[in-house]
C-alpha cells in the first residue's frame, strides 16, 4: 500500500511545500559557509569603503544621520536584492535547465504552484536572514540599536519574496543563461542604485524621484530607516506596498513557470 | 481495474504531434514495454501520464485518477525513474532519499531511507555526497528513490540507457524482482533485449501511437515467423539476395554489415543461399521490420 493512501491531496499542501524547502536546505548545508563568510565580509567592505571613506572625505551626514549609518541601513536593501532576485534567477534556470530537478520534484505529488512557493520561501527565508546582516555590522559602526529594528527581518522576507519571484519569472521567460545580463544592467543595478541606500533620492530629478517611490527596494530603505531612526505613519503604506509587491510576483512567477515546466 | 488507460491520446508540440492518438491500457501487476524507436513518442507519453505534459485531447486515467485534474493524486501512488540523472549531486545518498520520502508524505522518513539504502545496496556509503558514486550506484539510487513510497505502479523512463552490461544486468535484477513482487510496471526503451527480458507484453511504438501488441513470443510468431537467414556478403551480393528473397514476398531488414531474410521457413528454392547464417526470429526482427529503425 503506498504511505500516502487516504491523504487528501489540495492545493499549497503544507508538506509539499515543506518536503521541497527540505531539498534546498539540504544543499544549502553544503555551501553555507561560503555564502554566509561573503554576506558578513561584504558589508564590512562596503562600510569601510563608503562609509568611513566617503564621511572622511566628501560626506560628513545626511539629514542628521552619519554617513556611514546612513549607508548601512540602506545596504540592508542591497543584500536583499543581491541574496533573492540573483539566486533566484540563476538557481531556478539551473535547476530547470542544467540538473533536470524540476523534473523530479514534479514526479512527486508537487505541483508547481508548491514547487514556486517553496523556492520563493526558501529564498525569502534566507535572504531576509542575511539582510539583517548589515544592520547588525552598522550597529559595530556606531548605529544605536532600537527597538524597530526587530520588524526589519519581516521587512527584509517580503522584499525578498517579491524579488525571488522576480527571479523565478526571469529565469522562466529567458532562453539563454547568459541573458541575464540584460535583466542585470537593465533592473537590478537601477534598482539598486536608485534605492537611496547611497544617496537620498529627494537631491535626484523629479522623474526620478516618483520613479524611486514605485521602487520596492526604496520603500525597504525607508522602512529600515524607520526602525533604526523613528517611524512614520506612511511606513504602514510602504510595507502594503512590500506585501502587495511579493503578493504579485508569487502569482506572476506561478503563471510564468507553469507556462515553461508544464508542456 | 487498469492501472493505465488511455483513449485517443493526442499531444502536439506545434506542428509535431508526438502522440498521434494513442490508446494503451496497462492491467494491474504486469510490466509492459514500451518500445519504439527516438521520436517514437515514448517520453511524452511518460510525461502525459505524469501530467508533465497536457494532452491536447482524448481520455487518461492513473490508477482510477482523471488526468490531467487529478494528476496529483495520481503521482502520489506511482513512482518514477526518469532517463536522465536528476540526483542532487553535492547532497549525500540519504539525504536524497530523505527529500523525496518527504515529498511522497511517507509517515516514517528514517525507515523508508533504510529500505532504499538496502535496496540499492548502498548503506554503507549513505553520508557520501552522490558524486561520489559510481553511475552505477547512482541508477541504484535514482530506482530506489523512486520506490520509496511503495508505489502501486512504476514508470521507467529507459532506465539502463547509457549503461555497461553489467550494471544493466544489476538493474534488470532489481526491475525484475518488483515485477515478482506485482507492482506495475510501464517500462519505455529502445533496448530490445531488455524488453524481452523484462516485460509481459510489448508494445510497439511509432510515430506517436502502438503499432503492435503481444507478449513477446507472440509478437515474433505473428510478424517474424520461427527463424531469420543472415546473409554476407558484398553489397553487390546483398542486393541481389535482398531481390529473390523480396521477389517471394520474405520481409528482408538490413543487419549491420549483413541482410536479414525474415520469415526463412517460408523461402522457397534460392531465396536463402547456402551459407546464410540461419537463427530464431527475435523481437529486433520484428522492430525492424515494423519500425524501419535500426535496433540497439
Amino acid at each position: 500500500m503506498s504511505a500516502q493512501a487516504g491523504t487528501r491531496l489540495r492545493r499549497l499542501e503544507p508538506a509539499a511545500i515543506s518536503g521541497v524547502m527540505s531539498r534546498e536546505a539540504a544543499n544549502f548545508r553544503t555551501y553555507w559557509k561560503g555564502t554566509t563568510f561573503s554576506s558578513i565580509l561584504e558589508p564590512i567592505v562596503y562600510l569601510i569603503a563608503f562609509g568611513l571613506g566617503l564621511s572622511a572625505t566628501l560626506v560628513d551626514e545626511v539629514n542628521g544621520v552619519p554617513y556611514v549609518q546612513f549607508v548601512g541601513t540602506g545596504m540592508v536593501a542591497t543584500a536583499v536584492i543581491f541574496s533573492s532576485a540573483l539566486p533566484a534567477m540563476f538557481g531556478t534556470f539551473v535547476k530547470h535547465r542544467f540538473q533536470n530537478t524540476y523534473d523530479a520534484i514534479l514526479a512527486a505529488p508537487v505541483d508547481v504552484e508548491e514547487l514556486v512557493s517553496a523556492e520563493m520561501l526558501w529564498i525569502g527565508a534566507r535572504a531576509s536572514v542575511y539582510g539583517c546582516v548589515p544592520l547588525l555590522v552598522t550597529i559595530g559602526f556606531g548605529l544605536n540599536p532600537a527597538w524597530g529594528m526587530l520588524l526589519v527581518p519581516i521587512f527584509a522576507l517580503f522584499t525578498a519574496l517579491g524579488f525571488a519571484g522576480f527571479g523565478i519569472t526571469m529565469a522562466a521567460i529567458v532562453a539563454k543563461i547568459d541573458q541575464f545580463n540584460y535583466v542585470t544592467a537593465l533592473f537590478v543595478t537601477p534598482l539598486f542604485l536608485v534605492s537611496g541606500a547611497f544617496f537620498p533620492i529627494d537631491e535626484l530629478p523629479e522623474g526620478f524621484q516618483i520613479l524611486a517611490q514605485l521602487n520596492p527596494l526604496h520603500q525597504l530603505v525607508e522602512l529600515v530607516r524607520g526602525g533604526a531612526f523613528g517611524y512614520d505613519p506612511v511606513d504602514l503604506l510602504r510595507f502594503a506596498g512590500l506585501v502587495a509587491f511579493a503578493f504579485v510576483m508569487w502569482r506572476i512567477a506561478v503563471n510564468r513557470m507553469e507556462a515553461r515546466l508544464i508542456d | 481495474m487498469a492501472a493505465i488507460e488511455l483513449r485517443g491520446a493526442v499531444k502536439r508540440f506545434g506542428p509535431i504531434t508526438a502522440v498521434d492518438g494513442l490508446d494503451l491500457e496497462v492491467p494491474e501487476g504486469i510490466c509492459l514495454g514500451l518500445l519504439g524507436p527516438n521520436g517514437a513518442g515514448k517520453s511524452t507519453t511518460m510525461r502525459l501520464l505524469t501530467g508533465q505534459a497536457i494532452a491536447d485531447s482524448g481520455e487518461l486515467r492513473v490508477l482510477g485518477h482523471e488526468l490531467p485534474g487529478d494528476a496529483k493524486a495520481a503521482r502520489a501512488e506511482m513512482g518514477v525513474v526518469p532517463q536522465l540523472d536528476n540526483l542532487d549531486v553535492d547532497v549525500t545518498v540519504e539525504d536524497n532519499l530523505a527529500v523525496y520520502a518527504r515529498l511522497y508524505r511517507v509517515k516514517d522518513v528514517g525507515a523508508a531511507v533504510d529500505r532504499a539504502l538496502d535496496l540499492a545496496r548502498l548503506r554503507g556509503r549513505r553520508r557520501e555526497a552522490v558524486d561520489k558514486l559510481s553511475g552505477g550506484m547512482r541508477r541504484r539510487l535514482l530506482l530506489a528513490r523512486g520506490l520509496m513510497h511503495n508505489p502501486k505502479l512504476i514508470l521507467l523512463d529507459e532506465p539502463t540507457v547509457g549503461l555497461d552490461p553489467q550494471i544493466r544486468t544489476e538493474l534488470w535484477t532489481l526491475i525484475d524482482d518488483l515485477r515478482t513482487h506485482g507492482t506495475t510496471i510501464l517500462m519505455s526503451t529502445h533496448y530490445i533485449e531488455e524488453a524481452e527480458r523484462l516485460a509481459d507484453e510489448v508494445a510497439v511504438m511509432d510515430k506517436g501511437r502502438v503499432i503492435a501488441r503481444a507478449t513477446p513470443a507472440e509478437l515474433i510468431a505473428a510478424h517474424a515467423g520461427t527463424h531469420t537467414a543472415e546473409v554476407y556478403g558484398p553489397p553487390e551480393r546483398l542486393t541481389e539476395v535482398r531481390a529473390i528473397a523480396e521477389g517471394q514476398g520474405l520481409p528482408v531488414r538490413p543487419a549491420g554489415p549483413a541482410i536479414a531474410i525474415v520469415g526463412s521457413e517460408r523461402a522457397g528454392n534460392g531465396a536463402v543461399p547456402e551459407d546464410a547464417v540461419i537463427r530464431a526470429a527475435s523481437l529486433e526482427d520484428v522492430f525492424v521490420l515494423l519500425t524501419g529503425a535500426e535496433a540497439e
